[in-house]
């Protein structure tokens, strides 16, 4: 038997999961960043369905454990599904967890995945601290795979960019 | 088994590829490229992981995604040759990526639509990681080809280096009338498109090969991919069955 969000003891668990920081991005949790797609009790255990960035983000199986630490916590048996399809993309990080990225100091993805400019990397991205558009990218690569390296000629501020996939 | 054969040769390109691509962290000419290139060998590796996965599933005697990796001799080993090449230098190591990902981009375009779950699943992800490959990689070519006297020259000597490995992306192989994975030679005019259209701002000419280099599907391999197996494998046999 499923019972879905509506039970209180799945509002409960999808709670506790939730809350979970990204172990990279401390900032945002794992639903802000929409890679908690669903908490259900099924017969009686807490399962928790959880997508990857990349297909190689080392952060994967320690999201995994988090999720599952934090069910045990809130007292449920708790089971993990990693689920691959649909694909993630950053169209699943929520208004909250954008703002909370730009306070942060990592500007969110500036257009949706589906975006040809986003392909080409032709997109603006504004300063997360001074808001300027006049911000150029020194690498397409970054810290973690889900970010590039940009800088500010307004502010002179080196930052991180949460690249749109 | 062509399924699983099939996913096989794909899992081997990849992880070989990834390996290759890993060997340059702490390397690179910058800090930005050392970055980049294994952040690539991690996307690489990643799709690699739930291919094997998957093939361990298919074939169903209870072997691992490590036992795929980490138990195979060089003959087992089904990669196209392009991915085993060694890094060589820089412009090399940018055009063999380009290659692969001007080739699994269209690839993975076409796998969006299969009836199998975990494909689909896979190539959802992998498409957009290499929409980025191409982009990073294609950049480089751009930038040596149509660079300086050396980089020009250094770019020309990749091309003729390493075209001839390029028939062999084409072949069928084992995934002859497999229909959940798209054909393999019908990718063929999308990954010249993207060639062309590189070269041309690169400076350089796409050359016509008249007897391609293939094996690799057939585990017949280079030299160098025996050396690649024995530093990727050595502890993994040294320590049988130990789990971190």
């Amino acid at each position: 038997m499923v019972i879905t969000a509506i039970s209180p003891e799945a509002r409960r668990a999808w709670e506790a999961a939730a809350a979970v920081p990204d172990p990279e991005v401390p900032c945002v949790t794992v639903a802000d960043l929409g890679i908690l797609r669903d908490v259900a009790i099924v017969d009686g255990v807490a399962v928790a369905k959880v997508t990857p960035t990349y297909s190689g983000c080392p952060a994967t199986l320690a999201i995994e454990m988090a999720i599952e630490a934090a069910l045990l916590g809130a007292g449920f048996v708790a089971r993990i599904e990693r689920v691959l399809s649909p694909a993630w993309t950053t169209d699943w990080i929520s208004a909250e967890g954008r703002e909370k990225l730009r306070a942060y100091g990592i500007a969110p993805p500036e257009e949706t995945s589906g975006s040809k400019l986003a392909l080409f990397g032709e997109v603006t991205v504004h300063c997360p601290r001074c808001n300027s558009t006049a911000t150029e990218r020194i690498s397409e690569f970054g810290s973690t795979a889900c970010k590039a390296q940009y800088r500010c000629t307004a502010c002179f501020e080196p930052f991180d960019y949460f690249k749109c996939i | 088994m062509a399924l699983f054969d099939a996913v096989l040769e794909l899992a081997d390109d990849h992880l070989v590829l990834g390996h290759r691509l890993s060997e340059w962290c702490g390397h690179a000419p910058m800090l930005e490229e050392d970055l980049a290139l294994p952040n690539m060998a991690l996307d690489l590796i990643g799709t690699a992981r739930t291919l094997y996965d998957y093939a361990a599933t298919l074939e169903g005697q209870g072997r691992t995604e490590d036992d795929m990796a980490y138990l195979r001799g060089e003959r087992e080993y089904r990669n196209l040759l392009l991915c085993e090449r060694p890094n060589e230098d820089f412009a090399q190591t940018m055009l063999r990526q380009l290659y692969f990902a001007a080739f699994m981009h269209p690839y993975w375009q076409a796998a969006a639509d299969s009836a199998d779950e975990v494909i689909r699943g896979v190539a959802g992800k992998a498409v957009k990681e290499m929409a980025y490959h191409i982009r990073h990689a294609g950049e480089w070519v751009i930038r040596l080809g149509d660079g300086t006297e050396e980089s020009a020259r250094r770019m020309t000597d990749a091309v003729e280096a390493l075209h001839i490995y390029t028939g062999e992306l084409f072949e069928e192989g084992s995934a002859e009338g497999v229909d959940a994975l798209p054909s393999r030679a019908a990718v063929k005019p999308a990954w010249e498109a993207i060639i062309d259209h590189i070269f041309g701002q690169a400076l350089l000419s796409r050359p016509v090969v008249q007897y391609p280099q293939t094996g690799g599907r057939r585990g017949l391999h280079g030299e160098s991919l025996g050396h690649l197996l024995a530093e990727m494998q050595s502890v993994h046999r040294a320590h049988p069955g130990a789990t971190w």
